[in-house]
Order: C-alpha cells, then sequence, then structure tokens
C-alpha cells in the first residue's frame, strides 16, 4: 500500500463520516445485495421454506413409526413402487434428510444466517457488516448446498440414507445401503457448501462485533443476542474446518478409495471390500469434533435472543448480565471437549469415556446457571403476555426438560441402556425444537416489526404458540417413556420385538401429535405473509424496549440509522427506579434520564 | 376481566410439571418403562437411573413451579401502576446455584463410575464364551468346541439363535463383517457398537433362565429393523447338552464348516 487515506472527521462531535449508500436496481436491492437487513431476510425466507420441507419429512418418518407399511396417504404414490406402501430404505433416507435438513438447511442458518445477519450490525450500532460482499456471498453459497440436498432426492439410489451422521462404512460403500451412492457424494457436497457458507459468517461477524459496534457500546454493554452470536461464531470458526476436512476424506474414501475410514478384510453384501487400512472410529471422532460444538451453535445464539426478549416483555433488567455472558463462554469452551458422549458405546476406550463423562457432567452446570438467571429475570417483573414473550417462557420451560434430560445420557451406565432410544431423540428434540424452535418463533415475533415495518396478528399468534405448544410435548414427551422401554431410533418396523411390540397406539398417538404440531403452522404462515402486507404498522420501538435496533426506522434503509447512535448504558435499563418511564433506552443521554428523574421527584 | 389471561398462560405452563410427573407416575403401569432385568450388573444400572430420575425430578418441579408461580404473580395487568422491582441480580445467589449444581454434579460423575468400570472396563480372565459377528442383517454366532479354542474345526456355528447358561459370566467377542452394528440386550442392560476391524469384549451375567430380544441399534442399512436375534438362558447341564446336540446337527447338514471371513454365497 502506497497511499494512506486519513481519516476524515467533521470537526465538532467527532462522529465518523455515514458514507450515502449508492441508488441501487431491482436486482442489487432485493437479490444480490449485499444489505445485511436483506441478507438476512433470504437467509429468514430460505431456512423456514427448508423448515416446511423437513417438517414434511418428518411425517413421513412418523407416519412410518406409528403405522409400518401401511400405504402413506396422498403422496404415497409419488415413491411407492406398489401401492402406496414405504420400502424400508425408502425410510432411512427420509429421517436421514429430515435431520440434515433440519440441522444444515434451517436451525444453523436460521440462527447465524437470518438473526445473526438482520441484529447484529443494528444491535451494535453499525450501518452494515465489516465485509457486505462475502456477507452476500455467505449466502449465495448456500444455494449450492440447497440444490446439492434438494437434488439428492431425484438421483439414482435416492439421497443420503447412512444416518445424519453418516457414519461409514455404511455410507462408504455402495454395496452396504443403496444411498451411498450419488445421494451421499451430493451430501458431503452440501455440507461443504454449507460450512463455506457458515465459515464465511463467522468471520464476518466476529470482525463486526469486534471493530463496528458505535461510540460508547462497550464489550458489557453488549446485548446477550450478541454476546450470543459472538461465542457461537467462534465456535463455527474453530470447529468447523475438522468438518470440512473430514467430509473430504469421505468424498476420498468413495472415490479415491483412500481407505481412511475403512477397515482391513471387511466383506459387505458377500463382496471383499476396499483397501482397508483405516480407522470407523476416526470419522466418529472428527464428525462429533464438530458437531458436538455444533449442538450449542444451534441454540445459544436461541439463548441469547430469548434472554433479550425476556426482559423486555418482564420490564426487567436481565438478572446476572455477567454470569450469563460466563456461562455462555463456558458452555463454548467445554463444548470442545465433550465430543466423545456421543461415542460411549462406540468401542471407544472405556476409560476416555470416564473423561468424557466427567466434562459432559460439568457442561450441565452453565446451563443450569443460566435457567436460574431466566427463572432470576421473570421473578419481580411485569410481564406482558404477547405471543413473543409466551414463546420466550416456553423455551425456559421446554429447556429445563431438554437441560435435565441430558444428564441421563451423560451418565454413562444409564446411557448403555438408553443410547440410541428413543430417550435421546426426545432429549434433542427438547432442546432443538421445543428450545431452539421455540427461540426462533419467539424472536420472529419480537423482530418482525423491525423487519417489516408492521406487528403480527397477536391473536393469531397466541393461538400458533398454544397449538404448537400442546402438540409438540404430546409428541415429544411421550418419546422418554418409549426410551425407558429401550424403543431404538432408526427402526423402520419395532414391533416384531416382543420387548416392543404393545407400543404401536403410543406412537400412533405421537404421530397425530405430530400431524398436528405441522397442520397448526399454517396459522403462522398465513399471519406472517398477511402481516408482512396489512399488519398494523410499527412505530421504530412497538415494544418499548432499549436496544440500538428500536431507535433506527422500522424497516431501517440501507444504512441503517438516520443518527449516528451513541451508547450510554447496558441494554437493560427496564423500570429504573425514580424515572419516569418504564425503560431507558441504550442512547437515552444521561442529562436525559436525570431530567426525567428529576421530573418525577417534583 | 384484565387478568384472564394471565391466569390461562400461568395454567398452562402449571400443565407442563403436573402432566410431566403424571406422564412418568402411569408410564409403569401401563408397561411401557424399563423392560425387566434379569443381569446382575443392570440392578446397578436401573438403580442410577431412578436416582437421577429423582434428582432430575425434583429440580424439574422445583423450576417448573417457580415458572408457573412468576407467570401466576407477576402478570402485568394484576400490577396495576406498580413497576417491576429493579434488580440486576444477586451475587449471593449466583454463587449458591452454581457451587451446589456444580457440586451434586460432580458427586454423580464420581458415584456412577464403578458401576460403569463394571461393565465396560474390568473385564473377566476367561476365554471367551462365544463370538458374535454382526452382518448385514443377522447375529452369526461362533461357540468354540470341544477344545474351548475358537477359530478351530470343531467350532459350532449358528445364526441369531444365542443360548448362554445362567448364572456364569459370559464373555462374547464382538465383531462385525460390514458396517457398524450395536449389539443391544435389552433385558440384560448391554449395549455395545460392533465395529469392523475391531474385537471388543462384552460381559454379563443373567440371573434367570428365559428367552430374550437381541436387537440391532445403531443403524446398519435398509433391513436394520429386521436385524432381530433371541437370547436364551438354559442351566449349565442344558446348555451343554443343547452345545452337543447342535453340534451333531451341523455336522449331519454342514460337513465342512466355512471358517469365517470367506466369502459366503447364497
Amino acid at each position: 500500500m502506497s497511499t494512506v487515506t486519513a481519516p476524515v472527521t467533521i470537526g465538532q462531535d467527532h462522529v465518523p463520516v455515514r458514507k450515502p449508500h449508492p441508488v441501487l436496481t431491482f436486482l442489487s436491492t432485493y437479490v444480490f445485495s449485499k444489505d445485511h437487513k436483506v441478507i438476512g431476510l433470504q437467509f429468514l425466507f430460505s431456512t423456514l421454506v427448508w423448515f416446511l420441507i423437513g417438517g414434511l419429512l418428518a411425517l413421513a418418518v412418523r407416519w412410518q413409526v406409528a403405522w409400518p407399511w401401511s400405504d402413506v396417504p396422498v403422496v404415497g404414490k409419488l415413491f411407492a413402487q406398489e401401492g402406496g406402501q414405504m420400502a424400508p430404505e425408502f425410510y432411512t433416507m427420509l429421517f436421514t434428510m429430515h435431520a440434515t435438513v433440519m440441522i444444515f438447511l434451517v436451525i444453523i442458518p436460521i440462527l447465524a444466517g437470518a438473526f445473526g445477519n438482520f441484529l447484529i450490525p443494528l444491535m451494535i450500532g453499525a450501518d452494515d457488516m465489516a465485509f457486505p460482499t462475502l456477507n452476500m456471498l455467505g449466502y449465495w453459497f448456500m444455494w449450492p448446498a440447497f440444490i446439492a440436498f434438494g437434488a439428492s432426492f431425484f438421483v439414482e439410489g435416492g439421497a443420503a440414507s447412512g444416518g445424519w451422521t453418516s457414519y461409514p462404512p455404511l455410507s462408504t460403500n455402495i454395496a452396504a445401503s443403496p444411498g451411498a451412492g450419488w445421494g451421499q457424494t451430493l451430501w458431503l457436497l452440501g455440507l461443504t457448501f454449507v460450512g463455506v457458507s457458515s465459515m464465511l459468517g463467522s468471520v464476518n461477524y466476529m470482525t463486526t462485533i469486534i471493530l463496528m459496534r458505535a461510540p460508547g457500546m462497550t464489550m458489557f454493554r453488549l446485548p446477550m443476542t450478541i454476546w450470543a452470536m459472538f461465542i457461537t461464531a467462534i465456535l463455527q470458526a474453530f470447529a468447523l474446518p475438522v468438518l470440512t476436512a473430514a467430509g473430504f476424506m469421505q468424498l476420498a474414501d468413495r472415490m479415491f478409495a483412500t481407505g481412511f475410514f475403512s477397515p482391513e478384510g471387511s466383506i459387505i453384501n458377500n463382496a471383499v471390500a476396499g483397501p482397508g487400512g483405516g480407522q470407523p472410529l476416526l470419522w466418529q471422532h472428527l464428525f462429533w469434533f464438530y458437531s458436538h460444538p455444533a449442538v450449542y451453535i444451534m441454540i445459544l445464539p436461541a439463548m441469547g435472543m430469548v434472554s433479550d426478549i425476556l426482559t423486555c416483555f418482564a420490564r426487567k433488567p436481565l438478572f446476572g448480565y455477567r454470569p450469563m455472558v460466563y456461562s455462555v463462554a463456558g458452555i463454548a469452551g467445554l463444548g470442545f471437549i465433550v465430543w466423545g458422549h456421543h461415542m460411549f458405546m462406540s468401542g471407544m476406550n472405556p476409560a476416555l469415556g470416564i473423561t468424557f463423562m466427567v466434562s459432559t457432567m460439568m457442561i450441565a452446570l452453565p446451563s443450569a446457571v443460566k435457567t436460574f438467571n431466566w427463572l432470576g429475570t421473570v421473578w419481580g417483573g411485569k410481564i406482558q403476555f404477547t405471543t413473543s414473550m409466551l414463546f420466550a417462557l416456553s423455551f425456559v420451560s421446554m429447556f429445563i426438560i431438554g437441560g435435565l434430560s441430558g444428564i441421563f445420557m451423560a451418565a454413562t451406565p444409564v446411557d448403555i441402556f438408553i443410547h440410541d432410544t428413543y430417550f435421546i431423540v426426545a432429549h434433542f428434540h427438547y432442546v432443538l425444537f421445543a428450545g431452539t424452535a421455540m427461540g426462533v418463533w419467539a424472536a420472529i415475533y419480537f423482530w418482525f416489526p423491525k423487519m417489516f415495518g408492521r406487528t403480527m396478528n397477536e391473536f393469531w399468534g397466541k393461538v400458533h404458540f398454544f397449538l404448537t405448544f400442546i402438540f409438540l410435548n404430546g409428541t415429544f414427551f411421550t418419546m422418554h417413556i418409549l426410551g425407558a422401554v429401550g424403543f431404538p431410533r432408526r427402526l423402520a418396523d419395532a414391533y416384531h420385538y416382543e420387548t416392543f411390540h404393545h407400543l404401536q397406539p403410543m406412537n400412533a398417538f405421537m404421530t397425530y401429535c405430530a400431524m398436528g404440531m405441522v397442520a397448526c403452522q399454517v396459522v403462522f404462515a398465513i399471519n406472517f405473509f398477511w402481516s408482512m402486507f396489512y399488519g398494523p404498522v410499527a412505530g421504530r420501538n412497538p415494544w418499548n424496549a432499549n436496544g440500538l435496533e428500536w431507535t433506527a426506522p422500522s424497516p431501517p434503509g440501507h444504512g441503517n440509522f438516520d443518527f449516528q447512535p451513541v451508547v450510554y448504558r447496558g441494554p437493560y435499563e427496564y423500570s429504573v427506579p425514580g424515572v419516569e418511564k418504564d425503560h431507558l433506552m441504550q442512547t437515552d443521554p444521561p442529562n436525559v434520564a436525570a431530567a426525567a428523574a428529576a421530573a418525577t421527584h417534583h | 376481566m384484565k387478568r384472564l389471561g394471565g391466569i390461562f398462560w400461568g395454567l398452562l405452563f402449571l400443565a407442563v410439571p403436573v402432566l410431566g410427573v403424571a406422564t412418568f407416575a402411569i408410564a409403569p403401569s401401563i408397561d411401557v418403562w424399563l423392560p425387566k432385568d434379569v443381569s446382575v450388573h443392570g440392578r446397578e444400572i436401573d438403580a442410577l437411573f431412578y436416582f437421577i430420575l429423582a434428582l432430575t425430578g425434583v429440580v424439574f418441579i422445583a423450576t417448573e413451579l417457580l415458572l408457573f408461580w412468576f407467570i401466576w404473580k407477576y402478570d402485568a395487568a394484576a400490577r396495576g401502576d406498580e413497576k417491576a422491582t429493579y434488580i440486576q441480580g444477586s451475587h449471593t445467589l449466583e454463587v449458591v446455584w452454581t457451587i451446589v449444581p456444580a457440586a451434586t454434579l460432580l458427586f454423580l460423575a464420581i458415584y456412577q463410575m464403578n458401576a460403569w468400570a463394571n461393565v465396560k472396563m474390568r473385564r473377566p480372565d476367561m476365554p471367551p464364551t462365544v463370538e458374535v459377528v454382526a452382518r448385514q442383517f443377522e447375529w452369526r454366532l461362533r461357540y468354540p468346541g470341544r477344545d474351548g479354542m475358537l477359530g478351530t474345526p470343531d467350532d459350532l456355528h449358528l445364526v441369531n439363535d444365542l443360548h448362554l447358561p445362567v448364572d456364569e459370566d459370559i464373555l462374547v467377542q464382538l465383531k462385525s463383517m460390514d458396517v457398524l452394528h450395536s449389539f443391544f440386550l435389552p433385558n440384560l442392560r448391554i449395549k455395545q457398537d460392533a465395529v469392523p476391524g475391531m474385537k471388543i469384549p462384552v460381559w454379563f451375567k443373567a440371573t434367570e433362565t428365559g428367552s430374550w430380544d437381541i436387537v440391532c441399534a445403531e443403524l446398519c442399512g435398509w433391513g436394520h429393523y429386521k436385524m432381530k436375534g433371541r437370547v436364551t438362558f438354559v442351566s449349565r447341564p442344558e446348555f451343554d447338552s443343547w452345545l452337543v446336540r447342535k453340534y451333531a446337527e451341523q455336522e449331519a447338514t454342514q460337513p465342512a464348516p466355512e471358517p469365517s471371513g470367506t466369502l459366503v454365497t447364497n
């Protein structure tokens, strides 16, 4: 660099120059946009479409579990060879792709991609991300993944069917499973593209949060949403390279017969398999080294958003702000040394299992601290039962269940019995659906006015909440006791076992609840799209919240703020004694607060 | 009637602990509960399960009731003009609810190590009773013959029908021929993945005679659901005569048993 550009300042208040954004065409405004808000909404719409697809895949899975080999209504004729009956290999493909879609195309991109993108610059007072072009690329790298995963349903042998964990040799040898052909190759390519997208996002989020905070926005004045996004971005950046490397190794095993994960002397389907010299457990270590931290990538942002929503509608400061920050950091740190608990039964050295058991037990601690602090936040509050608040409260209620059920599996001796049963299925659905998805809905209802300038309908929002809450518990709570019988996951038909033959009625009940759960999302979809155009116009700050995003116009234009936000306090100054209004925004100058205080004393 | 909303949502959140506890209370009476345990080490596992259930149950009920109570009591509509309490936290409370769970979790971690070691680390010093080789989609069994050694011509080969003596230490040598499988005996509280390329020891001791399911618990392909076997525990004399009978049957039908590891045509 031969030239140095001197920073331009406007004399009086040292306010940085806000570069005017150029006038844009339709394409560069809505399609190839570099505006973080548009990119966030692109992520939101794409992930909601995949959420629907993932939900329908789940229904097909539930159909087979409840009524094995019976004709699938309506869509059965599309895939069945005869009648509408599902083939067992089709069933294995269904649950593999349900998990894949939900994890890689819904939960991870909706949290980091949609909300991370939309909220980070707005909540820290920046006009955009640090690297807007990289940000746009981050979204467009999702498309090869959408195409790879989507197309894999139509290739010979069908989509991947080795489970979302893709354990070799089942996933690497075509003789072992029909889905281990093109389906698995496309799965690995899709995963790689999702990884590239996540990596571009996390580099951007870290840089933006470190460098682009508004004047006065110290790290310990950041809302919990931003702390959670920041720590999630760090997790992504450190864990993802391992998964990417493992993915390429599996790809090489399949394409070039490298045999990283194939042992010597296997005989698959009566044929000698591969060159050997590898170890199936190696994949499991590499995969879970990423995918366990990924579990926290899938919940920490929701925890952050729920913390902000709870404080707003309880009109109370967050209980224990710093412990909340430290516990997120604690979860992230410990999250790197617990991956072995997925492998307690894998044949890994049982002594190593003890180490992982201790670290896994201890990771329950920061989660417990968070739960107690959420309870402390609600305590003594002045609760407004908005739809968003109800979803946030249910996040806390459901996360308690998901957190506590985890302790059973962390206890290695108990895990011997419940490993790979419906107990674990119950556990992760309580964390990921009843936790994260409920948190995401809370966030959608909460930030919808900022996204589209209009509020969603509260009555239908509550109907949506009530039905989802009832049906999700009907579907997932019963899975705990099914797991207590030892009912294994991923079985196309378990009723021919003496131990499980009497469990069909209970599974039918769960499937009815699952159908209700998917059906009631129609209420959400109509409310969402109707409100976008016809909902009541929201002002800048419809919830009387404190964050910086509520000082910007709704929706904010390109460049976000129409003034330079300056931050004077933390984000949770609700119901401050001696102040007339019940909240002090982060941008309210101290003299305004003092004047307001004086006014009330008068 | 501004309070109506608060009452409704309060009761909904109260339903979580009420129905949650009810589900677990009813489950054993409708037989949706731990299957009968017929192993020695299983008692320890079940006791630990109940211990954790009690512990987490207390925390579950306490926290869910607190959440309900706060929702019930601090409804904005019921608080009139009163402001919310301005509290930013409590150092004492943070210390208490960090140290108490930390101590409990650490205790739990140390307490269960012994049970884990019994099932997975304290391998009995004996030759394998039987070799189980998992394969898409069946359990291939190999008993040592009269010489007590595996891999000799007098081995007995069977499929899916595992017989074992009761009240004796059993050592299974678990292998897989093709992909991952998992050797799951629900009634013996045994689960162990079978990994191609590895020989994994599994041991247990049954306390009563009877016949139980062998389930595959690790996804192994399209036929995963039908990879079913049976384990039957009989008295030692019965077991010995069963071995002799089965060996005679094998000699009659299959004069030269193929050694495992070679190609199979069927």
